[in-house]
């Protein structure tokens, strides 16, 4: 049992804290402060700067050009991340597709796709649910029929995020019908430019559109775009989603908003004379959620210790998207608690910091609403967290 | 005890599901409130001609001379429909004010264009540094020969874009935070030094910051006391409290209801999801707090005109009621809605932001269980 970080881990820190504060490009974080970004320029330049570091694949074997990090390094890089305000690595590409081929895909495969990822120089989206395959992923009807050297696809995938910025997309579609529902399912990679794909956005209720339906019809992709075996798809997938809830634990994150949330309450007025800091309700709601941030940041750690001693994150890591989302949500909703009736104004063409001149309410307020709006997706996405629960009884304790 | 309705409110309740059931299909309501005005003056038209916007008014000043409980049937069922015509801004928040605190004159120069559906009215109370703190008021009205020039800045007032008078809070004498000394005045929206900064809201409706710089208005502009306005903003806004509660308790049936008929046809691993017990159980829940909120409704509304302490102390009560159980049928909702409940084309995310924002509005949990504490008579 030992937590304290060595010489060299602490050094590795302050190289991460200055590279952040000094050759990343400062635009981008002050975007990301004002909560004007980041944009998609910003997201790509973003993980360009970090690979042109060698930090981009931070999961990554060092053979394909990962970053081999220990467990304390990968800990400590995402907390200097989010307290610079970096944006969020967008996960389809670095954290969900790389690994998939790196682990699954052929010599080939690897050559023509990872360098592409681990540089950014391709935009990956993740092509998995269906309006009638969300919790119940593996009854999804995407279908891929061969025809020769190419396989032709048909079929709607949703939800899907960032697919209007996307080059490609790697997708479970149905290979065999005849089988169990799991084993005729195959992990494909297509190219967003392949003739008789349409996306088409979908408007979430805090007003973004990050999310949309990419429809697929009579889509030629090459045969040699099937990752692995046909009909292994479930099972790639499988560690796949592991891999996504570790990531949607966001711990860090959640530190640097509750650090945020006290800055912001530090000054904001109580109506009472004092500040809402200095008001016990509020106090209390914000301690209640860093006590739990505390717990999870150990459990995270344990997690992140546990992977890399070897192996991919078990079941357990089911707990730390739960309780990752709920405390993400927790946070957001302070956010709105802190704003009160400046909670309330609805501004989305406020894209430039200094543009509040009239002054409508403090400048966190505005973005109090959409973020908690938006934030009840975490619950819902990458496995609901009754789906999760559902994980751990089975998995964990073997009920 | 009789928890039933009269003949005229059933008939009431009726009038109103129909107006909602004709004019508030999803789309209608989507178009209006992406429309710059935002509300349908057709519809607020239809209001007047139904005799709802007379419906709390004395019968002396062209009114119905209505009860609390028709109040609520209205906002129940206009909280089904989302409806977006501001009802409570001008009928309840203002008209309250005014059925207190205003002169004859002022209720005649006023209240026949409000009845009549001409007049749309909003009240400026709230000021940034003041969070819920009605007595927080640094928006000053100096006396000047007859009359009084008002100015300060009031933030999120409901309703104001489209307000033709506004009736507003200002400190005729003493410390930023006394209760005494705080005037309300009524205000012309288009008045010299009136300057306003419109807005939707997250919840579809509109409001506006407003700044007023050297505003003059008359001695005739004063309603009720000279330094005695707080109290009437006070019993107004417990007033306004119990119609936004009834309005809460209208979208949480509403989303309830969604919600199990949802559960009843997403067909997920062979089975409606209803079927999972989970579910049940967290739409069990659902249920129960809106049952607790109705009935705290009741409670609230027939306690609302006996102006004692006890009914302050039932209202602050309703507001933490709605505010917990708001958030946790808003929250669970979108959940097993999944996907769907996330997008902008389903009700279910509507309901949800206006569930949320009735948090936000008048006070909110944190704000009124203090209130509810402090107002304890054994204590």
């Amino acid at each position: 049992m030992d937590i304290e970080f060595n010489d060299h881990e602490l050094a590795f820190r302050d190289e991460a804290r200055a590279f952040f504060e000094n050759t990343y490009p400062q635009d981008i974080l002050e975007r990301a402060r004002a909560g004007t970004g980041p944009t998609k320029d910003d997201m790509v330049r973003s993980q360009k700067a970090l690979f042109d570091k060698g930090w981009a694949g931070i999961n990554w074997p060092k053979e394909y050009g990962g970053t081999g990090w220990s467990a304390s390094e990968k800990y400590l890089f995402e907390n200097e991340m989010a307290r610079a305000d970096v944006p969020p690595i967008v996960p389809f590409g670095l954290g969900m597709v790389g690994p998939i081929i790196y682990s699954f895909g052929n010599d080939e495969q690897k050559k023509r796709f990872l360098p592409d990822i681990l540089a950014t120089n391709v935009w990956w989206c993740q092509g998995f649910s269906e309006s009638g395959a969300g919790s119940d992923l593996a009854s999804l009807r995407t279908k891929a029929v061969r025809d020769g050297d190419d396989y032709i696809v048909n079929g709607t995938k949703t939800w899907t995020t960032l697919a209007q910025h996307a080059d490609w997309i790697f997708c479970l579609v149905r290979t065999d019908a005849d089988v169990k529902a799991q084993e005729g399912i195959s992990f494909i990679l297509i190219d967003m430019a392949s003739p008789g794909i349409t996306v088409n956005p979908i408007i979430t209720i805090d007003g973004g559109d990050e999310i949309n339906e990419v429809n697929f019809e009579d889509v030629r992709v090459p045969a040699d775009h099937l990752i692995g075996e046909e009909g292994k798809g479930w099972t790639y997938a499988k560690k796949l989603l592991t891999h996504e809830r570790t990531g949607i634990a966001a711990v860090a994150r959640s530190k640097r908003q509750l650090e945020k949330l006290k800055k912001i309450t530090a000054s904001e007025p109580n109506g009472g004379g004092a500040t809402l800091m200095e008001d016990d309700d509020f106090r209390r709601r914000m301690s209640e959620v860093e006590i739990e941030l505390m717990a999870l940041e150990f459990t995270d750690l344990r997690t992140l210790a546990a992977v890399s001693t070897g192996g991919a994150p078990g079941p357990e890591s089911s707990i730390l998207k739960i309780k990752g989302t709920e405390i993400q949500q927790s946070v957001t909703e302070l956010f709105v608690e802190a704003a009160g009736y400046y909670a309330m104004p609805y501004m989305p063409d406020r894209n430039e910091p200094g543009t509040n001149e009239f002054g409508v309410g403090p400048e966190f307020a505005i973005h109090a609403g959409p973020r908690y709006f938006n934030m009840r997706k975490t619950s819902i996405y990458g496995g609901s967290n009754e789906i999760q629960k559902n994980i751990i009884a089975k998995a964990v304790l073997g009920l | 005890m009789d928890f039933s309705f009269s003949e005229e409110q059933e008939l009431l309740r009726d009038s109103v599901v129909r107006f909602v059931r004709e004019n508030y299909t999803f789309d209608k309501r989507h178009a209006l409130a992406l429309r710059d005005d935002g509300f349908s003056r057709d519809n607020w038209k239809m209001f007047a001609d139904l005799g709802w916007l007379a419906l709390p008014f004395a019968e002396d000043d062209g009114g119905l001379d209505g009860a609390a409980a028709d109040t609520m049937i209205i906002m129940e069922e206009l909280g089904k429909g989302l409806v977006l015509e501001p009802f409570l801004a001008t009928v309840v928040l203002a008209g309250g004010v005014l059925r207190r605190a205003a002169s004859p004159a002022q209720r005649e120069a006023v209240l026949p264009g409000v009845i009549g559906g001409e007049t749309q009215l909003a009240v400026a109370y709230v000021e940034a540094q003041g969070r819920y703190n009605l007595a927080d008021v640094t928006t000053t009205a100096k006396a000047d020969g007859d009359g009084y020039i008002i100015d300060g800045h009031k933030g999120v007032v409901l309703n104001g874009p489209a307000a033709d008078t506004l009736i507003v809070s200002a400190r005729t004498s003493g410390d930023q935070r006394d209760s005494s000394g705080i005037t309300l005045f009524l205000v012309d929206a288009t008045a010299e030094g009136v300057t306003r900064r419109d807005y939707p809201t997250q919840d579809g409706g509109r409001a506006s910051d407003i700044d007023f710089s050297g505003v003059k208005v008359s001695s005739e502009a004063v309603i009720g006391d000279v330094g005695g306005g707080l109290q009437v903003l006070e019993d107004s806004i417990d007033e306004t409290i119990v119609a936004i509660g009834a309005e809460a308790v209208g979208a949480m049936t509403a989303l309830h209801s969604a919600t199990v008929e949802y559960a009843g046809t997403r067909v997920q691993f062979g089975v409606p999801i209803g079927k999972f017990q989970v579910l049940q159980h967290r739409m069990v829940e659902m249920f129960m707090e809106c049952e607790q909120s109705k009935s705290m409704l009741y409670r609230a509304a027939m306690t609302m005109d006996n102006g004692s302490v006890e009914t302050a102390r039932t209202v602050s009560a309703l507001k933490v009621q709605i505010g917990k159980s708001g958030r946790f049928v808003g929250q669970q909702a979108v959940q097993i809605h999944g996907g769907m409940g996330m997008t902008d084309e389903l009700n279910v995310g509507h309901y949800f932001k206006r569930l949320t924002m009735i948090n936000s509005l008048f006070g909110n949990i944190d704000h009124h269980m203090r209130r509810f504490a402090a107002l304890d008579t054994a204590a």
